[in-house]
Parts: structure tokens; sequence; C-alpha cells
């Protein structure tokens, strides 16, 4: 089922002349007849085209499809605790691994920096190429495609399938569609299976899943993904950029009229009609009616009427009117990745003119390269190590016979390395004090303390004060974690209230 | 709000669509046909939530609810989960098991995880007498400072935890503190002495000739238990009557009514409620808390 959105009335349609209609004009002419609880989708059957455009998608569906499947397996060389696999996202021990990066919760910023150049990259290329990312990238497309070449597999080209779903039921078409559904939830199962293997280890994961002791929810997960694939490449397809993808309607804030996008050249291609051979191409325009931009479509609309929300941007009525104007002899392009303002520059009988770089698409490049700059300097600079210094709140101090007071601290110390590693607690600021360590005996300079590797440690200490050091209640003091890296400094306090008022 | 009454189809000229014939202040709807894969995925929760019925519990009656096929319950589930967490936490006890209380403290693992422990149990237990902050108050011993009446090391904290003070274990520490005054084995004007003397000894300001009368009744009264210097005997439970550290207030009348009236406090045994790692743990941690002995 297609949206109908435009704002002519139905005698301002141009009734068309050619036997093809496209789906949408099907649609409207079948009449609404209103009532009926619903309105089964109009099916549509794309041709198979050759061209440019079509080679382009090809092989991007070939690279995504392939980063997908195959990048969990990849491997990556970390110390033997820590897992092997290059991309993880490690739910259990709460750690993210993207080949040489480790990311803790506690960065969880990165990820976040993440989505944002993602969506700034998308508002960028959007602004300057149109939906280059529905047409070419979106996972919806490339599932899609892909279901539609195991269709056309099993089914053959638009004829066929049109003449086979007409058909009755015989054994031929049972195979036929039993075959495509079996090639589909094979693929889409795995799909989900690859899914899973980015949160567990692939070869472990492989194993386990299949003698039922994998997690829970890498068989719930799994079967989600098997069939939201399913039905959002095999049975909605163009549903889903249609009614549930906010992208469409976010098109309309990031596209000007200086916006690549497929268009069809109105001013070189209008008034159309069937052409016969050695006819004049005076007084006519090129488009030739012969509807092949529409049978190619797979959102089963026609571009002729103008930007739609249903267009991807796919490019592939581009190669089918191209291939038509080589066989007629017209120049290439009558549709094409124009924008809004050369078609009606050319309308107007001026030339066309291309503005890429503009004030919105300078403001996006702008934004993206500081976010990325940010981020990149994040990444390079994380630190290895975390110091956080907690003091005791219950109770704040405690006086000692001697009359010396006593602060507890608790001292957290993450280790983000793969190596056990040696720090060294120092303290400043009191003129004289000891630390102390649970176990051991005070010490009046430096306290030791091993840190396994990828851990956190945390260790209660006390510094005790005698009263002659105590000038102030609240003394600032500032505790040094030293090792074989650069220092992390903390500033704490030293409280003790009204003990030094004696 | 006005809805006429009779239903008049007209179609819009802009979509071709129909409305659906009524009109709310000029307002009107066009009659456009749902998704199916909408109408569809309602008619599944539709179905689901009758499923729902049959499996969970689900409708209330006047004493009971239907209580589905599956028999899910929240009280249940608690339950379940609590056992699962104790035999979850039998495991890493079990660890403190085969360890000493020393060797507990030194591990960092074993201490981490007793102090946690040590910190759960505290909260529940001991804080209602010895304070959240564990600094306890007027008859309720302080733990985190230096000063321990029955001994401070690891193995006393552990003896005075599972087998309390004054308390009903046959093994129970115990001290009595005699009511010199309401039992009338002193006069009050001795008393009155006594006072000044015990102020003397903690070294504040007292006057001298009541400290010197009451030389004698000290070590005659006092001395057994609390030493000729006054220094305590933690294994009879006699505080040290020098240091600054006072259970029953400072001033000079709650020393005076506690050799009048010889307060004892009671501290419960917890062996019969807590398992030995538990108090393993607790031990360890009471002993890092207060910088131990």
């Amino acid at each position: 089922m297609t949206t109908v959105i435009e704002r002519r009335k139905p005698a301002d349609v141009e009734a068309p002349s050619s036997h093809r209609v496209s789906a949408a004009a099907a649609a409207r002419a079948k009449g609404h007849t209103g009532g009926g609880l619903y309105k089964p989708r109009t099916p549509i059957y794309p041709k198979l085209v050759h061209g440019f455009w079509r080679n382009v998608k090809w092989a991007l569906l070939i690279f995504t499809l392939a980063v997908y499947y195959i990048v969990p397996w990849l491997r990556w060389h970390r110390p033997p605790a820590a897992p092997q696999q290059a991309v993880l996202v490690d739910f259990t021990h709460q750690r993210f691994y993207f080949f040489f990066i480790q990311l803790w919760p506690q960065e969880v910023y990165f990820i976040t920096g993440l989505l944002v150049l993602a969506a700034l990259a998308l508002f960028l290329v959007t602004a300057l190429f149109g939906r280059l990312w529905c047409g070419y990238a979106c996972p919806q497309t490339v599932w899609t495609d892909l279901f539609i070449v195991v269709e056309r597999a099993f089914e053959g080209d638009r004829n066929a399938r049109m003449k086979l779903d007409a058909a009755p039921w015989s054994f031929d078409k049972v195979w036929r569609k039993a075959g495509k559904h079996g090639a589909w939830l094979a693929i889409a199962f795995s799909t989900g299976g690859a899914w899973i293997f980015y949160f567990h280890d692939a070869p472990t994961l492989l194993r386990t899943f299949w003698i039922g002791q994998a997690p829970l929810t890498a068989y719930v997960s799994c079967g989600l993904l098997t069939f939201t694939t399913y039905a959002l490449a095999g049975t909605m397809r163009e549903q889903v950029c249609t009614f549930m993808c906010p992208w469409p309607r976010i098109q309309g804030a990031m596209f000007d009229k200086h916006t690549l996008q497929v268009i069809y050249a109105r001013d070189r291609g209008e008034p159309r009609g069937p052409h016969k051979k050695n006819e004049t191409w005076e007084g006519r325009g090129d488009c030739i009616d012969c509807g092949q931009c529409v049978v190619v479509c797979p959102m089963g609309i026609d571009i002729r009427d103008g930007g739609q929300i249903e267009c991807i941007n796919c490019g592939l009525c581009v190669d089918a009117c191209d291939e038509m104007m080589d066989r007629v002899g017209r120049p290439r392009s009558l549709i094409a990745y124009d924008t809004d303002y050369a078609v009606a520059m050319r309308a107007a009988g001026g030339g066309a003119s291309y503005h890429l770089v503009r004030p919105r698409t300078i403001l996006y490049a702008g934004v993206l390269a500081a976010v990325a700059g940010l981020m990149g300097w994040g990444l390079t600079h994380r630190a290895d190590v975390s110091f956080d210094v907690l003091h005791d709140r219950n109770p704040v101090f405690v006086r000692l016979q001697d009359g010396s007071v006593r602060d507890g601290f608790t001292l957290k110390i993450d280790n983000r390395t793969f190596v056990r590693r040696h720090f060294s607690v120092s303290l400043r600021g009191l003129s004289e004090f000891t630390l102390k360590a649970p176990g051991s005996a005070p010490v009046h300079g430096a306290l030791d303390i091993v840190v396994e590797p990828n851990q956190v440690r945390a260790i209660y200490v006390f510094v005790i004060a005698p009263q002659t050091s105590l000038p102030k209640t609240n003394m600032p003091i500032t505790f040094t974690l030293s090792s074989d890296t650069k220092p992390v400094e903390v500033r704490s306090a030293f409280l003790s209230g009204a003990a030094n008022s004696l | 709000m006005t809805d006429s009454d009779m239903t008049t189809p007209e179609t819009d000229e802009h979509t071709g669509v129909r409305t659906t014939g009524h009109e709310w202040d000029g307002i009107k709807e066009l009659d456009n046909p749902l998704p199916r894969w909408w109408l569809w995925i309602f008619y599944a929760t539709i179905a689901f939530s009758v499923g729902y019925w049959v499996l969970m519990p689900a409708w209330p009656g006047v004493t009971d609810y239907t209580h589905g096929l599956l028999h899910k319950s929240d009280r249940a589930q608690v339950a379940e989960d609590l056992a699962a967490l104790q035999k979850q936490r039998g495991a890493q006890a079990s660890r403190l098991t085969t360890a000493s209380l020393e060797q507990i403290e030194k591990d960092p693992a074993l201490q981490a995880y007793s102090l946690q422990v040590g910190e759960s149990i505290f909260r529940d237990n001991c804080a209602p007498c010895h304070g959240s902050s564990g600094t306890g108050g007027k008859g309720y011993p302080n733990l985190r400072d230096d000063i321990w009446l029955w001994g401070g090391s690891l193995e006393d904290i552990q003896r005075t935890i599972t087998h309390g003070v004054r308390s009903t274990d046959p093994d129970t520490r115990t001290s009595a503190m005699p009511a010199f005054g309401r039992d009338q084995m002193l006069k009050a004007d001795q008393i009155n002495d006594l006072t000044e003397y015990v102020v003397a000894l903690s070294h504040r300001g007292a006057d001298a000739a009541a400290v010197q009368r009451a030389t004698g009744l000290f070590q005659a009264n006092c001395a057994a238990c609390h030493g000729p210097t006054g220094t305590g005997n933690p294994q009879l439970g006699a505080p040290n009557l020098t240091d600054n550290d006072w259970l029953y207030g400072s001033d000079r009348a709650s020393i005076r009514d506690q050799i009048w009236s010889g307060h004892g406090g009671v501290m419960p045994a917890w062996g019969a409620r807590f398992d030995a790692n538990t108090i393993k743990a607790l031990a360890v941690y009471i002993h890092v808390k207060s910088g131990g002995q």
C-alpha cells in the first residue's frame, strides 16, 4: 500500500497513455470504496535492471553483508584472561572491545560521541547528496535487495513472478514458493545468529548454541532478529520505509534546493508520449513513456511525479531510463542525480549551477570535524588508570587515645591495562601523619598497592595525624598515585572537627 | 461540538478518499483504511492477552484469584531468588571456612568480601546499639577507636561477637561493676570522694583533699578489678580509668552515677544467629574499621 500524498485533483493526473501504471496510480485508479477494515499491501515486482548504479548497489551489498557476517569472527590478540575477539560488546564483564580499543562503562561517552558522529555524518551526506544512506547502505534496503535476489532466483524476473502469483496452485508454484521462503528463513536465521556473535565469543557461542547451553538472551535475540529480518525484508519491504522509518520525514529538513537527489528532468522530458522510429524529437519531450522507471522501482512509485517521501534515491530508475535513452539514441540523464535548483534553472532557460559548498553544508562539516577531532583526542589520551578517593562519611573522624585524629578513606584504583601494576599512594598537606592499610603496620611514607589487570581495587586506608599538625579543622590534602606512568593526584580533606579544640 | 445526526458521505476532492460522514464544527475525517500489518499486530496483541489470562495470574475474585496454568507467583519467585542467593553466597562464603582471620584480613579479595559482608550485617544487626557509624554512644561502646574493653585482636573480637557480654550464652563475657551506692556498700560522701579520685586519674583537675581521702577507698574497693593505678584489666572487663574514654559519661554526675548504680550493658550472643563464616567476616570488618590492635 502506498501513501497517497499529492496536491493534485484526480482530473489533473495524466491519463496514462501506456499500458503500464505505477502501483501508486493503480491504487488511486482502483478508487477508494471507503469502509473495509484494512487495505492489503499492493504487491510490487521490481524488474531487474543493469547499469552503473545497480553495480554500485551490488558492490555495497556484498561489502556491507561481508562486514556484518565476518567481523565477529576476527580475532585480536589480548592477554589470556581477556576475550580474543576483535569486536565484542561484553555485557558480562562490562567491557567494549574494538580491536586495540577497550572501553570501560565509565567511558560510555565514546559511544555517545560515535552516535553523534554518525548522526552528523548522515546530516552532511544527506544535505549534499540526498538519501544515499536509504538507497545504498541502510540494512532495510540491503536485506530487502538480498531477499529480492533470492525471489528472482526461485520465481524469475518481474513478468514471471507476476504470472506465478496470478496462477493457481501447482507443484511448480509450491516448490518455488517453499524454496524461496526457506531460503529467506535461512538468511534471517543467520542474520540473527551473526548478531549474537557480537555479544559473546563467536566460536564458543556457535558450539554452545547448538547444544542448548547458550545464555537465554542469545536464543531470544536470535529468534527476535530472525523474525524481524524475515518480516521486514520479506513481507513488509517498502512499508518499513514509508510507514515506520523516521528518515523520510527528517528528509524534508535535510534537503534544500541544492541537494543532489534522483530527479526526473521535467524541462527535458515533457511533454511525454510514445515515439515511433524516425519520428522527429522537435516540439516534444524526451520521455517516451515506456514506464521502465516505474517497473524497476522497489518502492512502487513513479519518479516522474516529483520528489516523494517513498523515493529512497537508489538510482535504479536512473539506470533503467539511461538504458532506454541509449536505445532511442537520445542523451542520458533524463532521470539523474540532480538538484531542484538546476532543473528549475534549465526550465527557465538558464544554465544550471551547483552549490555543494553552502552555509548548511559548511556548518555540518565543521561540527563533524570538531566532534571527530574531540573523539580522536579523547581516544588517544585515554587514561590507563583511574584514581578516586572517597572520604568516610560515617564517622567523619575518630579521636584516638593519644589525642590524635584518624580519618578513613576508601581509595579506588582502576587498572585499565592488561598487566598487573604496582602503585604507590602518598599524601601531602599535613606536617605529620601516618598512613595505615588494614592488616599492615602504619607507615610514614607511601603505601604500596598491587592491582590485578583489568580490575578495580577498593582499599580502605587510615590517615592518622597528631593534634599538633592540625591547626584547622578542615585541612586540604592531596593523595598522589604513582606508578610507572604519569602520577595522578586527587584532592581531599582531613577533617577533625572539634578534636583539636582541647 | 456538534455531531450531525445524518451521515452524509462525501468524497474529498484532493485525495479521492471518502469521509466518515460526520462533521464536528466544520472538521471532517477521511475514512482511510488501516494498514493490514498494523491491524494483524493488534489482533495478535488481543490473542496474546487471552493467552496471558490463561497462563498467568490474572483475574481477582472476592477471596482468591485465578492462578493461571503456569502457577507463577511473585512471592514464590522472591523465595526462589533468595534461596539462589544463599546458594551463590555460600559458594563465596566457603572460602572463608579454611582461611584464618589473619589470612582473611591480609588477602585483598577475602578482605574486600569480608568488608562487604560486615557492612551489610553491621547495619542490620549492630547499628541499632553501636550506631550507624559504629561510634556508639552513652552506654554503647565505640567500635571505631583504639580502646577495647574486651581486647581488640581478631580473636578477641570474634569471641565477643560469638558469646556476647552479660548475655544468656554459657561462655559469655561478663563483668560485674558493683552498685556501691544502691547496694549500700559505700556512703554518699565516700562515693563523692571516689568520683574526684577517678576524675584525677584521667588527668583532669580535681579536688586534692577529696583525692587524698579516696586513695585508700580506691585501693580497697576498686583496685581489685581496675588495677592499683586504675589502668584496667581486659580479662575482667574492667575499663581503663586513666584514658579519656567514658562509656557512661565523662562528667562528674555520670561518673558518680556509675559508681552508685554500677551499670552494665548487655550484648547479645550472635553465635546462635550467624554462621561461623559470617562471624569471621564481621570480626575482620570490625578489626579493619577500627584500625585493629
